[in-house]
């Protein structure tokens, strides 16, 4: 089971700040097991969306040049204390995580 | 109020045309036919983070003759110690930002994230990048016209990030 994902979603004026940490290797497919000498394969984080009211506001997709457990802040008017924020990611391996938060007053 | 309601148009196309597409690709699976992993697999290939050079990254995103602008800012550190963690960030202040894609020119992979945005989010993101070496970090922006826009930033690494 995937770890979750960490969200903050804190109202900042007019805006909101949506704040995801997305915990997960991102294996790049390049790095050797120090032991065995073999190629760890690639894991990573290929697409995620950000979504609220049942519409998508971001949608990304990733490489595996993004660090590991990488973090995101984006920034979006339309939304207040209360509302619902989902992220929900899939990577290369097929593996799924969706989470949600509530966007709080600052 | 007209500029409000094409937005919401194109976003509901957008909407309609993923929801009839990933119907069709649920039947598939259904039926056997695809696996769920290989489509996906195909779908991102197909947008340019397979590409091994800048040219072939710029062109496969369809940047190849964006123009550059300094209503993009980029913002990260001059010298990076850990190139596994380096830290961007992105501001577009060009009317009608659709996405913003970041890209690492001397990466193995130079597309790192390409990201859009629908009416009502910011255009600009933080993110955080891993540089396999010293390198500008290019970010091409796509405006509501269809016009892509970049900038750049040169970014220092004295421990490389491949192997992390």
């Amino acid at each position: 089971m995937p770890e979750p994902i960490k969200i903050r979603a804190v109202q900042q004026g007019d805006s909101t700040e949506i704040r995801i940490l997305l915990q997960h290797p991102m294996e790049t497919g390049l790095r050797r097991d120090q032991a065995s000498g073999q190629k760890i394969p690639a894991h990573f984080i290929s697409t995620f969306t950000v979504s609220a009211h049942g519409k998508v506001l971001i949608n990304a997709q990733l490489n595996t040049s993004i660090a590991r457990n990488p973090l995101f802040v984006f920034q979006s008017k339309g939304l207040q204390p209360g509302d619902r924020v989902r992220v929900a990611w899939s990577d290369n391996r097929g593996e799924q995580r969706a989470d949600e938060a509530t966007v709080v007053a600052a | 109020m007209s500029a409000r309601h094409t937005g919401d148009d194109r976003l509901r196309r957008l909407l309609i045309k993923s929801t009839a597409a990933s119907a069709a690709v649920g039947a598939l699976c259904a039926a056997g036919l695809l696996k769920p992993t290989r489509v996906l697999a195909a779908e991102w290939g197909r947008s340019g983070f397979a590409a091994t050079s800048l040219p072939e990254a710029l062109k496969a995103i369809g940047a190849a003759a964006s123009a550059e602008s300094g209503a993009i800012v980029i913002k990260s550190v001059e010298i990076s110690e850990n190139g596994a963690l380096v830290p961007c960030e992105v501001i577009s202040s060009i009317p009608d930002t659709q996405s913003i894609a970041v890209l690492v020119e001397r990466n193995p992979m130079p597309l790192a994230a390409s990201l859009s945005f629908a009416e009502g989010v910011l255009p600009r993101v933080r993110l955080q990048l891993k540089m396999a070496e010293s390198s500008r970090i290019r970010v091409v922006v796509r405006a509501g016209d269809g016009k892509t826009y970049h900038a750049s930033r040169e970014v220092r690494v004295t421990l490389g990030g491949c192997g992390a």
